[in-house]
């Protein structure tokens, strides 16, 4: 096998990951570490200027308040996430992200990014709390924020993450993080006094609706692989809410946006037989009471609509475009000219919808025929992801807000984890759902000042032991020498009774998870037996991650994608089996438990494993209301 | 597609210090062969179709074919992004063609101030307010929950 070289790098602060929530963590940790004298490092394991969830571009700002316009007030932004999430968020870290984002926005505006704005001068809303944009270069000029506050010789680029390392005298606080370059045979080794983990959620978990070549075309980016939940639990920070998975509702295959249709142009969706089934359904969700009553009413509730039209056998659903369309240019007012020239700029409206982010929604109306004007398009409920920024919350138990934050939620610094020195935001903070790019990135910048704040009172230079990084050293290129070793086993290398690799990994976790713990499949439902036989399997593909094989850098990242997938699946099975109700129908049905149980499950359910015992421990956590 | 190399087009970047395709993708799909110099994307079936490798060749020498398991094949959609917009130029497959232009950026690339020039409110690290707060607010003070 080749050698590796093995790079230390000693810094105050290291970011994992280069997504919104690590590039507003290294804009905020940039301004306060030099001021204070300390160093601040970023490592992504892609070019930060088209990395994590905003590569392509987004057409829209899913969260911002307006509170100096007097549009809205963080309380107001906390009633409607709560209501959304079944009433089940920390609402001092919704409301902490309300109260910033605002700036965050103000500041993208500065930086370059085309937001639309009316013949007064004033954005031009999607919905209550979304802003429409030219999105294509969202990421582009976020990134360069980013890497103008923390200087290029700060970054380390195509550099994958596999672990985080512990304090040897502290086995719960934090020392630093160990990865390899996917480029160079370079093994790097980050000593650092805090870290923030900002390296994304998870895709293909579960087997996607396309298996073929499409199996890229998650509506979540396929290079989100659990790393931030992985890594946080293995050293043995807590988790929150994992069982909240994200389902989201999309234009069938491309998984283009369907928000712009709702919200902006009124659209309707309809059944097999024009039904608009959030009436139809009205009457079915009045069992998740008081959720349903509420406007808007929550989006797992909206998603079991329709997917009680699908399985009943009412399907397709379509989303009404032609007929949205034409209401809108029929109600502008004026000559048949003015109406003429309206039709033509919600056309362009609608493809910039999909040209700033599904580019492969606009390829799949053209390979189609479908004239948006013309014909309506077809709508579907994904495959589920993980996601602590959208209409879902899985993620880490961290610290809130010290002025606001009731005492149950706070140990001192904001979005640190259990684990002293670790924090995390966007993706990786559970329970607080629907922060999208520009909360991720506010919520960056949160634990990106607390972070340094949490370095000024910890000054001690984290204690590695050597012996520990060779350990990791080995254990990171383990699968390049398995397949070293037994490649010629066989006449193909694919077929080997002595590995398994990456790929193949994959497609065992995904048909387990699928299967038995909730997929498409089965229409998102499971039981207890269901999920006791999905930990048997997942048991013996964990014993079987021994035996990855990888033929070459490239797939060492995939195999330790797919080994950080694996313990994104199992902590989310843990959660689903211990959450004995249905709260989330239309994400998540346990079959034996198909109610809500507002007395005994109105709760947060956390867990952790210990990295000394090797076990998992569940618990409960009190939901604490901060607003009427 | 999956994004692919048009051979003809492709020169393997060899004028420039890196290979552009390698150096974007997020997915670490793209790959150069340095014998027959041209870039492949190695797996395909892990591409997200995020045109990042599209935009940025300098000989526009990659194109995306639809993912072959729910597209019907003919259509295509063609991206030329400059330094301000960027056009799309979409093809169906029943041969009608659509074009559209949309603004991209407002400022210069690489002149990004990262705090703008929002003022410091206050230098205390244990305050909650952020770099650029309240100022960037819009506000004089940060909001607290109403009791």
């Amino acid at each position: 096998m080749d050698n590796f070289e093995t790079i230390e790098v000693n810094t105050d602060l290291l970011i994992v990951g280069g997504g919104m929530a690590a590039c507003g963590a290294a804009v905020e940790a940039s301004y306060w570490a030099k001021k204070n004298g300390l160093k601040v490092t970023l490592v992504d394991k892609a070019a930060m200027e088209r990395s994590g969830a905003v590569a392509m571009g987004l057409s829209a700002i899913n969260t911002y308040i307006g509170i100096k316009d007097g549009a809205n007030t963080p309380e107001d932004f906390v009633r409607y996430v709560r209501n959304d999430q079944m009433g089940t968020v920390r609402e001092d870290l919704v409301y902490d992200v309300a109260r910033h984002v605002d700036s965050t926005v103000h500041l993208f505006e500065k930086w370059g990014l085309p937001i639309w704005k009316d013949e007064k001068g004033n954005y031009v809303h999607e919905g209550r709390w979304q802003l429409m944009i030219n999105g294509e270069s969202y990421k582009v000029i976020v990134a360069e924020a980013a890497k103008n506050a923390l200087g290029m010789d700060n970054i380390y680029e195509r550099v994958f993450i596999v672990n985080l390392l512990t304090d040897e005298k502290n086995p719960n606080k934090i020392a630093g993080a160990v990865g390899f370059s996917v480029r160079e045979n370079k093994f790097y080794v980050f000593k650092a006094k805090a870290v923030i983990v900002a390296a994304g959620g998870a895709v293909h978990i579960f087997r996607p609706r396309s298996t073929g070549e499409g199996l890229g075309r998650a509506w979540y980016p396929p290079w989100n692989s659990g790393s931030s939940y992985a890594t946080m639990l293995q050293v043995g920070a807590e988790m929150t809410q994992m069982e909240s998975r994200f389902i989201p509702t999309r234009f069938k295959d491309g998984y283009g946006p369907v928000g712009a249709w709702f919200l902006l142009f009124k659209s309707r969706a309809t059944n097999a037989f024009g039904e608009d089934y959030l009436q139809t359904q009205a009457e079915e969700i009045k069992k998740w009471e008081p959720y349903a009553s509420a406007k808007p009413v929550p989006t797992p509730l909206r998603n079991h609509q329709m997917i009680k039209e699908l399985v009943e056998g009412r399907g397709p659903v379509y989303m009404r475009t032609e007929e949205a369309i034409k209401k809108l240019a029929e109600s502008t007012p004026g000559t048949d000219k003015d109406k003429k020239k309206k039709l033509k700029e919600l056309e362009a409206e609608a493809w910039e919808d999909f040209l700033d982010m599904t580019i492969t929604q606009a390829g799949l109306w053209a390979a189609q025929n479908i004239a948006p004007e013309e014909k309506p398009s077809e709508i579907m409920a994904s495959e589920p992801y993980f996601i602590g920024s959208h209409a879902s919350c899985a993620g880490a138990w961290v610290s809130g807000p010290a002025d606001i934050a009731p005492k149950e939620y706070n140990w001192g610094y904001n979005r640190m984890t259990t684990v002293e020195g670790l924090f995390t935001a966007g993706d990786g903070v559970g329970a607080s759902a629907h922060k999208f790019s520009s909360g991720s990135c506010t919520e960056g910048r949160i634990a990106g000042k607390a972070a340094i704040a949490y370095i000024k009172d910890h000054p001690e230079a984290p204690n590695v032991n050597p012996k520990k990084i060779e350990e990791l050293k080995e254990k990171t290129y383990k699968p390049l020498k398995i397949f070293e070793q037994y490649k010629n086993v066989s006449s193909d290398p694919n077929i080997n009774p002595n590995y398994i690799r990456p790929k193949m990994f994959l497609f065992r976790l995904n048909k387990i998870m699928d299967e038995y713990v909730g997929g498409t499949s089965m229409w998102y439902t499971t039981n207890k037996p269901m999920l006791e036989r999905g930990l048997e399997l997942l048991t013996f593909l964990k014993e079987d991650a021994e035996k990855l094989g990888a033929e070459n850098l490239h797939e060492l990242m995939r195999a330790w994608e797919n080994y950080h997938r694996l313990w994104t699946a199992e902590v989310h099975l843990r959660h689903v089996m211990f959450r004995e109700e249905t709260r989330y129908p239309g994400y998540l049905y346990r079959s034996d438990f198909p109610k809500i149980d507002e007395a005994n499950w109105k709760v947060f359910v956390n867990s952790r494993w210990d990295p000394q015992t090797g076990t998992w421990q569940m618990s409960k956590k009190p939901v604490i209301k901060i607003v009427d | 597609m999956p994004s692919y190399v048009i051979t003809e087009k492709c020169d393997g970047c060899k004028a420039l210090q890196r290979t552009a395709c390698q150096y974007i993708c997020p997915n670490d799909l793209m790959v150069l062969d340095k014998e027959k110099m041209k870039a492949y994307n190695r797996e395909p079936e892990m591409c997200w179709e995020c045109y990042s490798c599209v935009k940025i060749c300098p000989q526009q020498a990659i194109d995306v074919r639809s993912y072959a398991d729910f597209v019907p094949l003919g259509a295509s959609v063609t991206p030329m992004r400059g330094s301000q917009d960027i056009m799309w130029t979409v093809k169906f497959r029943n041969g009608t063609i659509k074009r559209f232009k949309f603004p991209i950026r407002t400022t210069a690339e690489g002149e990004v101030k990262p705090y703008a020039d929002y003022k410091t409110g206050t230098e205390d690290l244990k305050s909650p307010l952020l770099a650029t707060e309240p100022d960037s607010l819009g506000l004089k003070e940060l909001c607290v929950p109403k009791k």
